[in-house]
């Protein structure tokens, strides 16, 4: 059932998610989402809080039903099995460790409802206790452990059975930023080395961006965009999803803004990153300067054009003062259209457009 | 040196006048307190050494008379027995029927609220209201328990309060019906507290409804079975104002439990001597199960 990885372990199983939908009371939480989790993939799902991302990472572990759709796991329709029979490890927001057992009996809980035989629930313990670094803690409560610790206890729980799944929903919100950092990493590597597929739920871009193989950007229970981290920063297929990638966020305007450049864009929204934007005298685009604010290493300037707001990051430092008129410019493969009436990504129109920059 | 004594008396003056307040606010409670519990906890201590005052001849001081007069009862070792018996089967079923009813409740099913107000009912009426509804059950022929008998099952008509062999067992229902109820609150009130997730990750693991229950949710819950096992104990010494409606504790002492008993003796014989032995006994039982009760669950006990 499971592909052997190169070190013996079970490798990771592909994951299916078929026009899958959950609603609650007349409110679609999930609305008709497929995704492919290749097997022995990162995946991340991304999104807004509300847009579904808890709900969509629970009908797969089989604790809330789908309304309609189908769930594969390693080509197994698994849409109508509980939980237990799924095959899979979860690590939750809370932890969810047992606060009246200790941590080796937390850690082999699964291993013991399963009827692993004690030698061999012993070895994985001290292995998985190892890779962890927990093993001075092994007899203390939960309540005895930090956040971080509790944290490695929930994951060595997850991964003592190596199950070819691991499912995680917003694991590192409870940390703080350096322990979250450090966690990312081991996360990551800790998936790499097992070779498990892993489906991880975030708010947090930075996260989804530093460890997915695949992001799927969700947005109102429906699916936005899924593809690797960099082709969502660099060609976001929506205004949404090029708004949620990239701090600050890309400024999408009307493209009626450019129109002097090609009029053929004025039906149209444009999407330009603040740090592709550039101060040039000749520049297709006329603005002025609303507010500025000084980051050391570079500036953000408010700028205003044809009753837009929209920011430019700037490297280095300006002598630019509030008020000013300026024009910027920008290099033509960095320029992202919208269609104006489906919302979608119009790579036609950018190298039309493009083109006339280089020309 | 005038002015320096006049300076300490002042502040003296203060401090005993808010001691004054103080124990005038306290003396109310005090007085209560003593007069209803203390001085009747050693005037009973005191009595059970001490023969019954009767007529012209007072109480005098006898040792420990009443303590052997005990030791040799009959019906004190039948009431202890029959108290016994009384604790062993209410207290477990009970508590069983409790949990089950909670995990009933808790789950998400249709009508809940009725659900959980019609098992609270039982706990909400006085427990005289409860025997006078049960004695209507168990009356002979036409209540409604040998009724359902002879129609379902073609049971021969049974005096179930009158006969020695049943009596105690039919108020042990009595009982059972009337706490559980009340048990089940507790027990709810615990059930929400356990966080879903602890329940979620125990299915993901591969869990059973049965391994989740004893594995995860009952251990949770030790510190209500605690306190609910040793409310139930103490109330199974405690309650027995159903005992006057059902049975008087018969037949032949059939259903006589200590407290009754103790009742009979000090207020119906009148030996108030005797029945304060008895009580200074029941005391020192009570007290010995509660440490007993700390003692055995102590290490079972997961408090968060
Ligand atoms: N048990 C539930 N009952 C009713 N509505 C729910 C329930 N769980 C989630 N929702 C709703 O479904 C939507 C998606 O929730 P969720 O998947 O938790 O979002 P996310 O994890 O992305 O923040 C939200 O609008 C939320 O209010
Ligand atoms: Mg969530």
């Amino acid at each position: 059932m499971n592909t052997p990885a190169t070190d013996g372990r079970p490798g990771g199983q592909e994951i299916l998610l078929e026009n899958v939908s959950k609603v609650w009371g007349a409110h679609k939480a999930v609305d008709d989402l497929s995704i492919r989790v290749p097997a022995g993939t990162f995946t991340v799902l991304l999104g807004p809080s509300g847009c579904g991302k808890s709900t969509t990472l629970r009908m797969i572990a089989g604790l809330e039903s789908a309304d309609a759709g189908r769930i594969l796991i390693g080509g197994r329709d698994v849409t109508h099995l509980p939980a237990a029979e799924r095959d899979l490890a979860m690590v939750f927001q809370s932890y969810a460790l047992f606060p009246h057992l200790d941590v080796a009996e937390n850690i082999v809980f699964g291993l013991k409802v399963r009827r692993v035989a004690r030698d061999e629930r012993e070895a994985r313990l001290k292995r998985v206790a190892d890779l962890l670094g927990l093993s001075a803690l092994l007899d203390r409560k939960p309540s005895q452990l930090s956040g971080g610790q509790q944290q490695r206890v929930a994951l060595g729980r997850a991964i003592i059975a190596e199950r070819p799944v691991c499912l995680m929903d917003e694991p590192l919100s409870n940390l703080d930023a350096k322990l979250r950092h450090e966690m990312r990493v081991e996360i990551r590597a800790l998936q790499k080395k097992l070779g498990f597929t892993m489906v991880y739920v975030t708010h947090d871009q930075v996260e989804a961006i530093t460890m997915a193989d695949q992001v799927v950007l969700l947005n109102g229970g429906r699916l936005e965009q899924a593809s690797d981290p960099r082709a969502l920063y660099q060609r976001p297929e929506t205004p949404f999803a090029a708004r949620f990638i990239g701090v600050p966020p890309m400024n999408v305007l009307p493209g009626a803004l450019l129109a002097d450049l090609d009029a053929g864009l004025a039906a149209h929204k444009v999407g330009l990153r603040p740090e592709s934007l550039m101060l040039a005298d000749r520049g297709p685009l006329a603005a002025r300067v609303a507010s500025l604010e000084y980051l050391g290493a570079d500036m953000l300037i408010d700028c205003e054009a044809g009753g837009t707001i929209f920011t430019v990051r700037l490297p280095g430092d300006h002598d630019i003062a509030a008020g000013t008129d300026i024009r910027l410019g920008f290099a033509p493969q960095d320029l992202h259209v919208f269609d104006g009436t489906t919302g979608h990504r119009r790579d036609d129109l950018a190298a039309a457009t493009g083109a006339r920059i280089a020309g | 040196m005038t002015t320096a004594t006049g300076r300490t008396r002042v502040p003296m003056l203060i401090r005993s006048r808010e001691w004054v307040h103080a124990w005038l606010l306290l003396l109310p409670a005090l007085f209560f307190l003593f007069a209803f519990t203390h001085v009747p906890a050693v005037m009973t201590l005191w009595n059970s050494f001490h023969s019954t005052p009767r007529g012209r001849r007072p109480a005098r001081f006898i040792g420990l008379d009443n303590y052997e007069r005990m030791m040799g009862d009959p019906i004190f070792w039948k009431v202890l027995g029959n108290n016994l018996w009384f604790a062993f089967g209410t207290i477990p079923l009970s508590i069983g029927i409790a949990i089950v009813m909670a995990l009933w409740v808790n789950d998400r099913l249709a009508g809940r609220g009725f659900v959980r107000m019609a098992y609270f009912t039982p706990t909400v009426l006085p427990l005289i209201a409860v025997a006078n509804i049960w004695l209507f059950f168990y009356t002979p022929g036409f209540g409604l328990i040998d009724q359902v008998g002879s129609a379902l099952f073609g049971w021969p008509q049974t005096n179930w309060l009158g006969d020695p062999s049943t009596a105690l067992n039919a108020v042990i229902v009595v009982t059972v019906w009337k706490e559980a109820g009340f048990f089940m609150i507790f027990y709810l009130a615990a059930l929400q507290a356990i966080p879903p997730s602890l329940v979620e990750a125990a299915k993901i693991e591969g869990a059973g409804r049965w391994t989740i229950f004893w594995r995860i949710t009952f251990p949770l819950m030790m510190p209500t079975t605690l306190f609910v096992s040793i409310n139930a104990v103490i109330n199974s010494f405690r309650l027995v104002d159903h005992i006057f409606i059902l049975t008087n504790g018969g037949p032949d002492n059939a259903s006589s439990l200590l407290l009754f008993h103790i009742y009979e003796t000090a207020f119906k014989y009148w030996e108030t001597g005797y029945g304060a032995t008895l009580t200074v006994a029941m005391l020192a039982i009570l007290c010995a199960l509660a440490i007993g009760q700390f003692f055995f669950f102590d290490r079972r006990v997961h408090y968060k």
